[in-house]
């Protein structure tokens, strides 16, 4: 009775002491944490985790934070990639595989909620972070201290995923978690709620860091840079976080009715009582459809800079590279039935969405013709970010096309659900935003940290992501054909299928070298790190503003606000000799660190866990103590601080010196 | 090198103006999570699973006294913004007061409604027409309860620390959420309650 | 000190972006809301209209007191610092209206073929 009350459901069963590989896995966790916490303790470094991370507004640091959130859940969503392809490989005829039909689903549902949400999002609001301020002369962004609870909102929605791999059991659903599936009659334990909240939590991070940068965008752009005069890379920001505002509501309130029906009995998407499954399906796509370009927009913003740095060229076309975003923003909306042509819309539904779906895949094939006139006439450097562009421009093309295939309803009924598609959104998304968001943190690392990451290493790892990609998914292009369905635990020898999905596996085995010798070049670059120091001009071709301040920059980013008259502000003050003005360094004012983030953060956390586990007293305390933390904040009048012009000069002399 | 201070004053109306712009795109966001409410409502809001539709569970007379109730706080909140306009703090918390007083009726008579409804068996678990009106009508009123505590705080935060340009901002940024509120509940009575007679 | 504060507070509001607040706004807007709201209860009352005319009749005035209450009490604008405030604004209720229209046309025909 006692236990109900202060633990819900939540038992020690919960925990799946017979699942050797979960445990196996959980083990591994607890030693990182464990190491992790040893450290801290035996360098002592805890104060100083706490003032300079954990309550850091900086925008800089908080990119950092999601950059390194990102490339752990990498390998955690990559593990389970391993697990699949390797039970795929081997589950053929008499064999069973090694992983039964229960945990194989949580496991192809873990990969993508993890890879899209923990994994690409995280990535993408990490280099936001690092980027756009510095590229339009900003010290900060317009919201710090919701920057920081951002972050610390969706780490929290991360542990949560981490939790429910040693506590309980994830959704085994797919990674939308279509109903009747994910209601209580056919999902009654607990993973579809760890799912929901995880979700949940992470949106709203999501959605203030769409509010942060639209507002920051608009308004803190330095004197001179009108929108025309804007990186590239920022105007991609800009209709990305417009995305991000309009979407994601649709994905809270899906969510939120998925979980009314599970917590409170409703019948939203229940299959008795009147309720719609349908329903959920099409609001769930709404979102999905505007999140695959949110993913991929910033993607096609790093391209455009990467491509103009190393071909010393500025980018061709900059004002159709403008409008093209524009249009795939606006097209994104109108496009989203294309996920389900085969659910029963009718013709009519169906065409005029698949000619919306082919309409939106010739911007980006104006986008692919500006890079190609960029390069074409420049003086090309095969830089890693450039192989990696160049990597992009032909396996996203591919994947694009396999695309544009399945927006014709005819060939998208053949293909729906099989590994076809599979392959296409691995096409786009490894090829596209994965390769893309590398790009770009190679690019602006140096920025950042102050020293370049080995390039040899950069370059292997490349060559295998890519040989391994291929060897990985084009097969999946003709199992599909022949008739394979996606999310298979197993499958009859007569298929023929065997020898393809060996093929796969050892892409896969490819890939994971390729991702060893990332982490290799983590380490290495990070010994070499006093060899490699770099100027603030990193690579000596910079055009644009974030490249005109030291690296890594002083923490308020620009010592005067720069002045803008042409795009390429950067080039353009290296090249056009304006005469020097006499400036006089200024007072500049800067938002203190702050707990309440983090503080809220863990209180959601525990609000989501308590929802899960149906812990009432929890959720209250949870509850109460988001809210109260908040408007205790609001008490706080001492939340900024002015750093005297004498200690900047200061700063800045230092520099001058190096 | 010499230093020159800051304008302070100058970076206040900067920086406050960024911040109202940022909370009128929180609002945008907002729209779009109603409206997406009110998508799933129409979709579903005739799935009553032989139950009794909303017009035989209401009464349009209620609904016109909330509704009065919540246009009249909106009314008085303007009127608090002028007195703040006019740094007269007292006549401040007077119309916050009055504005709070309304917006109170208006969440008690809707939990009144609900808890009729309930206690007569039509509660949200009966079916998904009312699933949804329960949903949308709540998430509404959910939202201005919200409202009133922030409403609360605002008053005690008045006391406490006079008018200051932060209270000025925030009570600009209540003064948004509150009439997006006032305009949701349009298209609430109206969907739900007036078209639901149809 | 009086007379700083007003400047201060009119020149915000012209930042903001909006009209500047006045009695005269707000009372002329609860006038007519109160008369918008009072016919659309009166025309539900007063069964005079078809179903059709009723629906139409309701959205109408149900739009006409929007747009009131977005002059009047949030004092939208087109000036130029208003357009901040009005562009996001129209784009929002056009993605609404794709996002509402669009889910309402596929589930009236899913429902159609489905159930």
């Amino acid at each position: 009775m006692l236990e109900k009350m202060l633990f819900g459901d939540l038992t020690l069963q919960a925990i799946p002491y017979n699942n050797p590989i979960i445990m196996g896995a959980g083990a591994f966790m607890a030693v990182a944490v464990a190491v992790v916490i040893g450290a801290l303790f035996y360098f002592k470094k805890w104060k100083w985790l706490w003032t300079e991370w954990l309550t850091s507004v900086d925008h800089k640091k908080i990119g950092v934070m999601y950059v390194i959130l990102a490339f752990i859940m990498l390998l955690r969503g990559f593990s389970d990639a391993i697990m699949m392809r390797a039970q795929q490989a081997i589950a053929v005829g008499h064999s069973a595989g090694y992983l039964p039909p229960e945990h194989y689903n949580q496991i192809f549902t873990a990969h993508g909620v993890i890879m899209i949400f923990f994994m690409a999002m995280p990535l993408m609001f990490g280099l936001l972070n690092w980027v756009v301020p510095l590229q339009i002369g900003a010290r900060d962004v317009a919201f710090p201290y919701l920057n920081s609870l951002s972050l610390w909102l969706t780490i929290v929605g991360a542990a949560l995923v981490n939790i429910s791999l040693v506590v309980g059991d994830f959704a085994a659903t797919g990674w939308l978690a279509y109903p009747p599936l994910s209601e209580l009659a056919y999902s009654p334990d607990v993973g579809v709620d760890y799912y929901i909240w995880a979700l949940q939590i992470s949106g709203v991070g999501s959605l203030l860091s769409g509010v942060n940068f639209f507002v920051t965008i608009l308004k803190m752009r330095c004197p001179g840079m009108t929108l025309m005069r804007m990186p590239i890379f920022t105007w991609t920001a800009l209709c990305t976080v417009i995305l991000v505002i309009l979407a994601f509501p649709v994905l809270t309130v899906t969510l939120g009715m998925l979980s009314l029906d599970r917590f409170f009995g409703m019948h939203f998407f229940t299959t008795d009582f009147g309720g719609n499954a349908m329903m959920y399906i099409n609001m769930i796509w709404v979102w999905g459809h505007p999140e695959v370009y949110i993913l991929i927009l910033p993607a096609f913003g790093v391209f455009s800079e990467v491509v103009a740095t190393f071909s010393r060229k500025k980018l061709f076309g900059y004002t159709t590279m403008v409008w093209a975003t524009a249009v795939i923003t606006i097209l994104s909306f109108i496009v989203w039935l294309h996920h389900f042509f085969t659910m029963g819309a009718g013709p009519t539904v169906n065409a005029f969405f698949g000619i919306a779906t082919m309409i939106i895949a010739v911007p980006t094939g104006v986008k692919i013709f500006n890079w190609l006139f960029t390069m074409y006439g420049g003086r090309v450097q095969f830089t890693t970010p450039m192989l990696w562009t160049i990597g992009f421009m032909t396996t996203f093309t591919i994947g694009g096309m396999t695309g544009v295939m399945m927006s014709v309803p005819a060939i998208d009924f053949q293909l729906h659900n099989s590994v076809f598609l599979v392959a296409h959104f691995h096409n786009v998304i490894i090829g596209g935003v994965v390769f893309g968001y590398l790009a770009g943190l190679i690019y602006w690392f140096p920025k950042i940290f102050g020293f370049k990451l080995n390039e040899r290493l950069g370059r292997y790892a490349f060559w295998c992501w890519i040989v391994g990609f291929y060897l990985a998914f084009m097969p999946l292009y003709a199992l599909g054909l022949m008739g394979m369905t996606r999310r298979l635990n197993h499958y009859d020898a007569a298929t023929g299928w065997h020898p393809y999905l060996i093929v796969a596996a050892i892409g896969t085995a490819v890939v994971a070298l390729g991702i060893g010798f990332q982490v290799l070049q983590l380490m290495v670059s990070l010994k070499d790190r006093n060899k490699n120091k770099v100027a603030g001009d990193a690579w000596g071709s910079g055009r644009t503003l974030e490249w005109s301040i030291p690296s890594p920059p002083p923490f308020y980013n620009f010592a005067f606000i720069p002045e803008v008259h042409h795009r390429d502000a950067f080039w353009d003050m290296k090249h056009n000799n304006s005469p020097e003005v006499k400036r006089y360094y200024q007072d500049i004012h800067m938002p203190r660190n702050t707990g309440t983030g983090f503080i809220i953060a863990i209180f959601a956390g525990a609000f989501g866990f308590a929802m899960t586990w149906h812990i009432t007293w929890l959720i209250f305390a949870g509850l109460i103590g988001i809210v109260a933390t908040a408007i205790a904040r609001t008490f706080n009048t001492d939340v900024d601080y002015y750093v005297k012009a004498s200690e900047v000069e200061q700063i800045e002399s230092q520099y001058s010196h190096r | 090198m010499t230093t020159q201070a800051l304008d302070h004053h100058d970076h206040h109306h900067d920086a406050d103006s960024m911040d109202i712009f940022g909370f009128w795109i929180y609002i945008m966001s907002d729209c779009i999570l109603f409206a997406t409410i009110f998508a799933v409502y129409a979709v579903l809001y005739t799935n009553t699973y032989g139950g009794p539709g909303i017009k035989e569970l209401t009464s349009l007379p209620y609904v016109l006294g909330e509704t009065m109730a919540l246009l009249a706080s909106s009314f008085t909140y303007g009127m608090a913004m002028l007195s703040l306009y006019k740094n007269k703090k007292s006549q401040v918390m007077m119309w916050l007061m009055i504005t709070f007083l309304f917006g109170a009726t208006f969440v008690y008579m809707e939990v009144n409604e609900f808890i009729h409804m309930y206690l007569e068996d039509h509660s949200w678990q009966s079916s998904a027409a009312l699933s949804a009106f329960f949903t949308l009508v709540g998430t509404h009123g959910a939202h201005v309860s919200m409202g009133l505590l922030w409403m609360a705080v605002m008053m005690i935060q008045l006391m406490k620390f006079g008018i200051t340009p932060a209270m000025n901002r925030r009570l600009t940024y209540l003064g948004l959420f509150w009439a997006f509120l006032d305009i949701v509940w349009i298209f609430v009575y109206t969907v739900v309650y007036l078209m639901g007679t149809i | 000190m009086a007379n700083h504060h007003d400047h201060h507070d009119h020149a915000a509001e012209k930042q903001y972006g909006t009209s500047p607040k006045t009695l005269k706004a707000y009372v002329a807007g609860l006038i007519l809301c109160v008369i918008l709201t009072l016919a659309s209860f009166h025309i539900v009352e007063h069964r005079t209209l078809s179903n059709l005319e009723l629906f139409v009749a309701l959205a109408a005035l149900a739009i006409v007191q929007f747009v009131v209450q977005v002059v009047c009490f949030l004092r939208l604008n087109a000036s130029a610092e208003g357009r901040w405030n009005l562009m996001p604004f129209l784009f929002s209720i056009v993605v609404i209206a794709i996002l509402v229209g669009g889910s309402l046309w596929i589930m009236y025909n899913l429902n159609y073929n489905m159930v």
